[in-house]
């Protein structure tokens, strides 16, 4: 049964990257058929962006509206970006066509390169390549998984889980310090055991680390999952696969900052920026654990505030705006506390109760008392 | 018994002080500072009282200018004209009395005013080198050239003639003054080669032939044969009159009755005006102008300031003129954009006053650095103190951004421009003798600005529309640089010809936007500067050598 879907998996994985061909194939014909015309060649794409993201009260999850825009070539403001999209939907194509894999970093200098008789390179900084596979994602309706590029490997996991992996079978409680490293594409991974009560995911590897050497996911009967800094999909994925098969609740520790608290935010709801994959990585059923303000109350933390910066304060005056919080009388309360702190806490802070202050004692208690925001 | 003694013996010391003895010690009142002012005031005051000179007599002046080196910071400055010549006996009066000549007394537009500044200049090459001024002139072709050797007796302010004979000299008539001076010469903003310059900017009639120092011939060919027009002399309008000048002018006149006085020796003064101001100060109209006391004469002046007067007449300007002002500055300045405004004629405490403005943009002149203001006086060039004039006050506080300029708050703007600014009046407020700088009078402040706006405005359509044609060309340059990678990418994509996809995309680019800018290129004249570049590679790769706009 499992051995089925398994096979499954990687023939709708061949299928969707024949389609995902078949997309950019398609794209390239429309704007020569423009050329043909005469007509100012044009790609047309969604708008990202707060301005067409539209909130799905019903699934709890962002979703793109249908607003969309036209990337003309002659057009200054435009033809550079024109120029990149079909620059890395070339590349994409060629990657098909080999069946080979490449990284973000590896796309960003098979496009950099400097148009003869000029300063301009085609692509400056990894963004710009970053951002013209979010928007063939946008145009082929296909992930970038389908166009053969990968993130990178960002992640560490712990726990009493074993998987199957490209054919290795993996210990999750067996890999030493470090831990499993998540790769890019976890489509293909197939759960064999997991014997675990909930999911801790947090922003901080050094966190994560903490909680390995103290053996805190055999104490806890849980999986320990860190990324550095933003989520990549690879864990958004992973996460979403243990919550949706095996109804594993996921908690979120983050800073007590807008951002630590966007991080929760993009889990929940899905991310502005990828608001077109919001139904595939979205897990709706994820909890926010800590830092709140109220911890750093409960835990006499207020002696490590750090003041908020400009651009702290007018994150979190975002954040209070966004749709999916404007109505959550929870993270209201969290916001205006922060905004009357005038101060953030870093999660590390708790070690100022003593090193394994968290493992011990801030962690189950929060969990056993279930404080949590949803 | 101490004090009475003390003032005796102060007494003593206390005499008559001459003006030229005064002056002798205030040199720099008058514009002999330093030794390169003075060499430049020296020129500066001989050749605008040959042009006031031509003007009067309606001659098309030509002058001569020549500065010879003689080592030790001395100097022979030679200037000739071929004006109307002067009359024999007013010759050593005219170069060496101060204070005496036919522009004092009188409100009407010219160069000069107190008559002052060639007896000054005189005087100084006299301090200086010991050296007379030697002086020729001419009245008319059948008439005698006579031959001055001149100085000037600083105690009593008399000329002293050392030499005093006829001479032949080939020209109909015409006077020539040469000097000896202490000086030092150098090029740059406020030196006689550049003062020459502007007098030629702003009096476009005048033909200008100037030797400098180092033997190098500079030619100003006039760009028209019109003489501006005569200006009228006026009369004193009645608000711009203070205490001591009524007072004098009460002393002065023939006129029998007050009323009599008031209408016939001030300008826009009927018998109905002159009853009313009469009536409001409480004075009989029929008193005896020389019978009016201190009292009612200041009575008169605050009278004066509750009635209404209508404007002096401003037919007694005789402005550049657009057209002649635009002119000049083309002649003299190599830019790609000229414009002049003319305002109308205004009033300042009842002297009349027109201010024009000039602009030259682009051409060889530095993008970097602050613009160059040109100030001018009744068409004299003003070299010095220019943070202290109001020109420059007007010009830096006008907004330059919105016309295309880049401003610092409350500094000159920057770029490739030359703003040129007029001011005639029959009376110009200078803040010294010296003439270097205009007075804050709101009034004129407010006409120089609204010309510069005016100015300004037309100075933007232009600036603009050049912008507009450079990012035309920079944009199809940038599409042309573009086509072969979008191609290429496409190729890759789809398999089909790259070099198709090139040659229908560069047949898009011919039609549109290179043709658009090129004819628009073509309405703007002179265009060659800093789009040659961009020209050129839109002309290699476009592979057409038909656009040869250069």
């Amino acid at each position: 049964m499992q051995k089925q879907s398994t096979e499954t998996r990687k023939e709708k994985e061949a299928r969707n990257n024949q389609d995902a061909k078949k997309e950019l194939v398609k794209l390239g014909y429309e704007v020569i058929e423009d050329i043909n015309k005469g007509k100012n060649p044009h790609i047309e794409l969604s708008v990202r962006g707060l301005s067409n993201v539209i909130y799905d009260k019903e699934s709890k999850t962002l979703a793109l509206g249908d607003k969309t825009a036209q990337r003309f070539f002659f057009n200054v403001a435009h033809s550079k970006k024109f120029l990149q999209t079909l620059e890395i939907a070339a590349i994409c194509k060629t990657l098909l066509d080999v069946s080979k894999h490449a990284s973000l970093r590896d796309v960003f200098y098979m496009a950099k390169r400097t148009i003869p008789n000029t300063r301009i390179n085609v692509v400056d900084e990894q963004t710009e390549s970053d951002k013209a596979i979010e928007d063939l994602e946008l145009i082929t309706g296909y992930s970038r998984e389908n166009l053969n590029v990968n993130a990178n490997k960002m992640g560490s996991v712990a726990g009493k889980v074993i998987v199957e992996d490209a054919g290795d079978t993996i210990d999750w409680s067996k890999l030493g310090s470090g831990g499993w490293s998540i790769p890019s594409n976890v489509e293909n991974i197939k759960f064999k055991k997991v014997d675990a009560k909930y999911v801790i995911y947090m922003e901080k590897a050094a966190v994560w680390e903490r909680l390995h050497e103290d053996k805190f996911w055999e104490k806890q009967n849980c999986i320990i999952m860190s990324s550095q800094g933003q989520t990549t999909r690879g864990i958004r994925r992973l996460l979403q696969r243990l919550s949706t098969e095996h109804k594993l609740p996921i908690y979120v520790l983050a800073d007590n900052d807008p951002w630590g608290w966007y991080i929760y935010s993009v889990l929940k709801f899905g991310s502005i920026s990828l608001a077109h994959m919001a139904d595939e990585m979205a897990i709706s059923d994820v909890k926010f654990l800590g830092i709140t303000c109220d911890d750093v109350i409960n835990y006499d933390l207020k002696r490590h505030f750090i003041k908020l910066t400009d651009k702290d304060i007018s994150r979190l005056k975002q954040m209070q705006n966004y749709e999916w919080f404007a109505k959550h009388k929870g993270w209201q309360r969290q916001f205006k506390m922060m905004k009357d702190f005038g101060a953030k806490v870093e999660i590390q802070a708790l070690s100022s109760k003593g090193i394994s202050f968290i493992s011990e004692k801030y962690l189950p208690d929060k969990i056993r008392k279930q404080e949590l925001l949803d | 018994m101490a004090e009475t003694t003390k003032a005796e013996e102060l007494a003593k010391k206390q005499r008559d002080i001459s003006v030229s003895e005064f002056f002798e010690k205030n040199r720099h009142l008058l514009g002999f500072d330093n030794k390169r002012k003075a060499l430049l005031t020296a020129v500066k005051e001989a050749v605008d009282n040959s042009l006031d000179a031509c003007e009067e007599a309606d001659m098309l002046p030509e002058v001569n200018v020549e500065l010879i080196d003689m080592g030790n910071d001395r100097f022979r400055a030679i200037i000739e004209d071929n004006g109307p010549g002067i009359v024999e006996a007013q010759i050593p009066k005219v170069f060496a009395k101060l204070l005496y000549g036919s522009k004092f007394h009188r409100l009407k537009q010219s160069r000069g005013q107190q008559g002052i500044g060639i007896s000054a200049s005189v005087m100084y090459a006299q301090l200086t080198t010991g050296r007379p001024a030697k002086i020729i002139s001419k009245i008319g072709p059948d008439k005698p050239a006579h031959y001055y050797e001149l100085k000037l007796d600083t105690a009593n302010n008399k000329p002293l003639i050392l030499k005093a004979e006829e001479q032949e000299w080939d020209k109909p008539h015409g006077t020539k003054v040469e000097l000896d001076l202490e000086g030092s010469y150098l090029k740059g903003p406020q030196s006689v080669d550049e003062y020459l310059k502007e007098v030629a900017i702003v009096n476009p009639h005048v033909t200008i032939t100037y030797v400098n120092p180092k033997a190098e011939q500079i030619i100003f060919p006039r760009a028209t044969d019109k003489m501006p027009k005569q200006p009228a002399e006026i009369k004193p309008h009645p608000y711009g009159v203070e205490l001591g000048m009524l007072l004098k002018m009460l002393g002065n006149t023939e006129y029998r009755t007050l009323q009599a006085f008031l209408t016939n020796e001030f300008s826009r003064v009927g018998p109905g005006t002159a009853k009313q101001i009469c009536e409001q100060a409480l004075v009989p109209p029929n008193t005896h102008p020389k019978k009016i006391s201190r009292d009612d004469a200041e009575k008169l002046i605050n009278a004066i300031k509750n009635t209404k007067i209508i404007s002096p007449p401003t037919d007694c300007i005789s402005p550049i003129g657009e057209e002649l002002f635009e002119k000049g500055l083309r002649k003299e300045v190599n830019a790609e954009f000229y414009c002049a405004v003319s305002r109308s004629p205004a009033v300042y405490r009842g002297n009349p006053f027109q201010v024009e403005v000039a602009i030259a943009y682009g051409g060889n002149q530095p993008a970097e650095g602050t613009i160059n203001l040109l100030r001018f006086a009744n068409r004299v060039p003003l070299l010095y103190q220019q943070g202290a004039c109001s020109i420059y006050k007007s010009v830096t506080q006008t907004n330059w951004k919105p016309y295309g300029l880049s401003q610092s708050n409350g500094a000159l703007p920057t770029g490739p421009v030359i703003i040129a600014v007029h001011i005639a009046s029959v009376w110009v407020p200078f803040t010294s003798e010296s003439k270097e700088a205009i007075a804050h009078y709101p009034e004129i402040i407010n006409e120089v600005k609204l010309a510069l706006q005016e100015a300004g405005r037309r100075l933007q359509t232009y600036v603009h529309k050049k912008h507009r044609v450079k990012n035309q060309l920079e944009r199809a340059n940038l599409f042309e640089r573009y086509i072969p990678e979008v191609a290429d990418s496409l190729s890759r994509i789809t398999g089909e010809s790259k070099d198709k996809i090139v040659k229908k995309l560069n047949e898009m680019i011919k039609k549109s936007d290179i043709q658009q800018a090129i004819m628009e290129m073509e309405t703007l004249k002179g265009e060659v500067d800093e789009d040659t570049s961009t020209k050129a590679s839109t002309k290699a790769a476009n592979g057409s050598e038909n656009h040869d706009e250069d």
